[in-house]
């Protein structure tokens, strides 16, 4: 009989326990313990999620493969495939900054090349502790620096991403990496063990006994004694990943794979069930034929070791010598541990002996569903109801301004992305620091633009309308560089699932972002849900973060991040409206972070989007850029930092609101166009026509940022003032 | 001319060299397996970018004991062209080709960015499509780039003009700003005494063509380009190009088993 401290050592419950002896006709032992346990956790189980992520759509167009398996892929044409997903490594990453985030990029890499495609780009979403902290400071330094050490040797460009800052990340820092890969349409793999009597073959590094139960881990909140948690953290090697792709994409292209699945979360463990599982079949192992690194490892350890660049592959007999040559040239082992069986069942010997013997489906299908309780947190009503203050009249806007820049959340990032290869592969046509990255597609005309969004302020004040904000500035970053959505990925970072006010975040967000890809029309094709964000109580704001791709049909239309030109039109799609609540200046000006998030109109927002993306078609922007954090005086300001002439600009807005709102409010469906001025009326006339706000607020030009508000010159800045603020920020914080 | 891009273990800019050298500049291109010793009668030699072996111990430090290697130095000494871009640079330098070291970046970091070089000589086999002193707008990423020697050989290379390529700002100027990396004399492109081998820290297949942000980066490969038709009597032979996004290895699959 097992008792309750194991179990709760398992993180499961009783009543989970029962549910397994129940399937399995007996008392488990410790081994299949164990692997129900990693297997049923929040991380691999999703049970505490599940019931709300049907939610989302998951049909479309071009879509060839929804959730459910390693990753989504859409159709792009021309024969080929984008496959995408994107990932958490939350709570590693605070343990071990720098593995934490450097195996965080080697799984969901593999999650990519597992299904047949060629990782051609990273993004990611960091979000940490305020900066003025050294702690916080070292997790970014560590984190930063594991996504380079990994991405760099591996040669994946990291192209691409988002990094805020938080007081509620400092002991819950956000590591979200997404992946989007290539492939041959017709050449995609997946996750199956068809055939009985097909060899299971077990590729890549040897097993240690690192990450055992880094997802039971990542499926409890942390307390005080977290930093023993160490050991649970896996340690990368890009080198062998690198040559884990190459020998994988081989054997592929020669045709000697049936299935794959890597070995990530819950290693062998996950991928043998899950292979099994899905072809309704069985596998039979020898746990003594699995390359170990250490001696004396016992069938516990070598099932739920998180080792990593680790592939499980099925094939037919014949094939495995082929198969086994290939990977011998890439220095790698390559050993048969298995074979397929009828029976649907896990068995696996060890030293001679059955220690595991469960049913597939029992493991994969049947682990428990919570309709956790759902309650509204009394806060979300109390800081709805919060009315902004008046502006006092002293307040200096101008400097205000240089404020906002400068602010972490906004100012520049390029301390993170330089230390990342972005351009290796040389498809990197847009680079970091614009509205979306965009990847040319070598022999076309087309590009493929991808984009991470997400502002928990507006989530935590209100989850709904932060998960369809999300979705809708993400497609709108698309837009900006002329790219239609095609497919979502997410990841949803909360706090402990078993506090009902934590669930009513999480289900009013998921319901926010089925809106709004209902909205757009677009499927989500998986995505990764993160709880337990929370250490001793303390959770992470709610954060949903939004990877979208999209596609660009010509390349050469895409406009620039900055101003190109002297004298071009500077205008403006959308409307400013009066809207403070969870604006970055609230926050730096008033210390406030309250009020409500910005009203969010599909309808205007679809078709700004679209008057955006003909315009470029068309071939009339030059600039584009949409409005986010800091609103339409740090949108202007950003156009102007990233000219490389260093051109200012000079804006005229008559709008009847405070002035601060028009110059930092941060309403929703907003874009910047800049134009030749013979093209700014044709501009209008399209937006007319799709019955979209627009006109010409201002002109490029000058050495200056000067903005006027009823004839009254509010903000008048020195461009080169004001980038060295938004430079030198970041950098700032990490002088020795 | 017939171009053999090595591919060792963890070489990551093998692809991209491959394709600015057969698609971009229509130079006949095969890769070269690092087991293998056969160089395929190629006319250069390109060690490419990415991370050799991980990097571990040393940049560049096993990959020299590759057997490919052995076949490599036989045919530098033997008067043949060879380029190591980076990682390429790396490798030459801890096989002796090059004289000198690379330490870590003098801010302890990666970095991946745009930069210029001026170029010093142009009288190389690497550098001769260049004008004296034009300036090149090229990216680098690495984490070792900072070149290191010892004065006597700092002297020495000054004196033979062996320094080709150094970093320097828009302008031309040598700005300490300008020296990222915080080589000793700016030194960002080194050639040996002989002048068939050049080692390079920044990635002249990286800015090959406009769509990416630059195409100065051909100035390099067209000098070795002339300089080898030149040789050969003006033979202008193009090869053709097939170009599609590379998802499985090309074909011929790069390496025999």
């Amino acid at each position: 009989m097992i008792d309750d401290k194991t179990l709760a050592d398992h993180n499961l419950t009783r009543d989970e326990y029962d549910f397994i002896v129940k399937l399995i006709g007996r008392e488990p032992n410790l081994t299949e313990l164990g692997i129900f346990s990693v297997m049923w956790s929040e991380h691999c189980g999703y049970k505490s999620s599940k019931v709300y992520l049907k939610k989302f759509p998951t049909k479309g167009k071009y879509l060839i493969q929804g959730p459910g398996e390693n990753a989504g892929v859409m159709d792009i044409g021309d024969g080929l495939a984008v496959v995408f997903k994107i990932e958490s490594h939350n709570h590693p990453s605070y343990l071990e900054p720098y593995q934490g985030a450097a195996t965080g990029v080697g799984g969901i890499l593999r999650d990519i090349f597992t299904m047949g495609a060629r990782p051609v780009a990273v993004l990611d979403s960091l979000r940490f502790g305020p900066l003025d902290k050294p702690k916080n400071r070292s997790v970014a330094e560590g984190v930063v620096s594991g996504i380079s050490g990994y991405g760099n040797a591996f040669g994946v460009p990291t192209v691409g991403g988002e990094v805020y800052f938080h007081d509620c990340y400092s002991q819950n820092p956000l590591v979200n990496v997404c992946c989007v890969g290539l492939a041959e349409k017709d050449r995609i793999f997946l996750a199956r063990a068809q055939g009985v009597g097909n060899a299971v073959i077990y590729v890549g590094a040897k097993t240690g006994r690192d990450g055992i139960h880094g997802a039971t881990m990542a499926s409890a909140e942390f307390g005080k004694e977290t930093e023993q948690k160490r050991p649970n953290v896996q340690v990368g090697d890009p080198f062998k990943e690198k040559l884990l792709l190459e020998a994988c994409l081989e054997v592929m292209a020669k045709g000697l794979v049936i299935g794959i699945q890597d070995m990530g979360a819950a290693g062998l463990t996950c991928s043998t069930t899950e292979m099994a599982a899905k072809s309704d079949t069985g596998m039979e192992i020898n746990l003594d034929l699995v390359p170990q690194r250490e001696e004396g490892m016992n069938p516990y350890e070598i099932m739920l070791s998180e080792s990593q660049e680790r592939m499980l592959i099925v094939t037919s007999q014949d094939k495995v010598k082929p198969l086994q040559d290939v990977f011998s040239k890439w220095d790698l082992e390559a050993v048969v541990i298995g074979k397929v069986t009828e029976d649907e069942q896990l068995k696996a010997y060890f030293h001679g002996e059955l220690v595991i013997d469960i049913p597939v489906k029992a493991v994969v299908d049947l682990c428990p569903a919570y309709r956790r309780p759902v309650e509204a947190p009394a806060f979300v009503r109390r800081l709805a109801r919060f009315k902004v203050p008046g502006m006092p009249p002293d307040l200096d806007l101008n400097q205000v301004f240089l404020q906002l820049v400068a602010s972490p959340d906004i100012a520049d990032k390029q301390w993170v992305f330089r230390q990342y290869d972005h351009m290796v592969q040389i498809n990197t046509i847009v680079l970091p620091g614009a509205d979306a990255a965009v990847l040319r597609l070598k022999g076309t005309k087309k590009g493929l633009a991808m984009t991470l969004d997400g502002n928990s302020l507006y989530a935590y004040l209100n989850p709904k309308r932060g998960g369809e904000i999300a979705v809708a500035e993400a497609c709108r970053n698309l837009a900006c560089a002329g790219a239609a959505p095609m497919g979502v990925t997410n990841c949803l970072n909360f706090g402990n699932p078993e506090k009902p006010e934590i669930m009513w975040q999480f289900k009013e967000a998921v319901e926010g972002i089925a809106r709004a890809c209902r909205q757009f029309d677009i499927p989500v094709t998986g995505g990764n849900v993160s709880f337990y964000n929370e250490t001793e109580g303390q959770a992470v704001f709610p954060t949903p973060v939004l990877g979208i791709v999209g596609l660009v049909d010509d390349v050469a239309t895409i406009p620039a991040a900055g101003f190109r030109g002297e004298r071009e039109a500077i205008i403006l799609l959308g409307e400013n409206k009066e809207e403070l609540g969870g604006s970055e200046y609230l926050k730096l000006v008033f210390d406030q972070e309250k009020g409500k998030a910005p009203e969010l109109d599909f309808r205007s927002e679809k078709s700004v989007q679209e008057v955006c993306r003909q315009a470029i078609k068309q071939k009339l922007v030059r600039t584009a850029h949409d409005l986010s954090e800091g609103g339409l005086a740090v949108a202007l300001a950003e156009c102007s930092i990233k000219s490389k002439k260093g051109l200012g600009f000079e804006v005229k807005l008559n709008d009847p609101i405070r002035t601060d709102a028009l110059l930092f409010g941060e309403s929703q469906s907003r874009i910047i166009l800049v134009a030749k001025e013979k093209n700014a009326g044709k501009i209008l006339a399209l937006a007319r026509k799709m019955k979209v706000k627009a006109k010409v607020i201002g002109k490029t030009g000058g050495k200056k940022m000067v903005i006027w508000h009823r004839k009254k010159k509010v903000v008048d800045q020195p461009v080169e003032l004001v980038r060295d603020a938004f430079k030198n920020s970041i950098p700032g914080y990490f002088k020795v | 001319m017939k171009f053999g891009v090595v591919v060792f273990p963890g070489s990551n800019c093998d692809y991209d060299t491959f394709h600015a050298l057969q698609n971009v500049m229509e130079q006949e291109t095969v890769f070269l397996w690092h087991k293998d010793s056969d160089l395929q009668q190629v006319d250069c030699v390109v060690l490419p970018g990415g991370f050799s072996y991980g990097d571990y111990l040393r940049s560049g430090a096993i990959a020299r004991f590759s057997p490919i290697m052995a076949e490599i130095k036989k045919f530098a000494s033997a008067g043949g062209l060879v380029l190591g871009i980076c990682n390429g640079f790396q490798i030459l330098l801890e096989a002796g080709l090059l004289p000198g070291a690379m330490l870590t970046n003098k801010n302890l970091k990666f970095l991946c960015q745009h930069v210029y070089i001026k170029i010093e000589n142009n009288k190389t086999a690497f550098s001769r499509a260049g004008r004296k002193s034009q300036v090149l707008s090229i990216p680098i990423a690495h984490f070792d780039g900072n070149y290191y020697a010892p004065p006597e050989l700092l002297a020495q290379l000054e004196e033979r003009k062996q320094i080709v390529f150094r970093y320097c700002d828009g302008n031309g100027r040598l700005t300490e700003e300008a020296n990222v990396n915080g080589s000793l004399h700016h030194i960002a492109g080194l050639i040996n005494e002989q002048g068939n081998v050049l080692g390079l820290m920044p990635h002249p297949e990286r800015a090959s063509e406009k769509i990416v942000g630059s195409d100065d980066g051909q100035v390099i490969f067209q000098s070795i380009i002339d300089y080898w038709e030149k040789k050969a009597g003006g033979r202008k032979k193009k090869a053709g190009k097939t170009v599609r996004p590379v998802v499985s290895p090309l074909p011929p699959l790069v390496g025999s088993l």
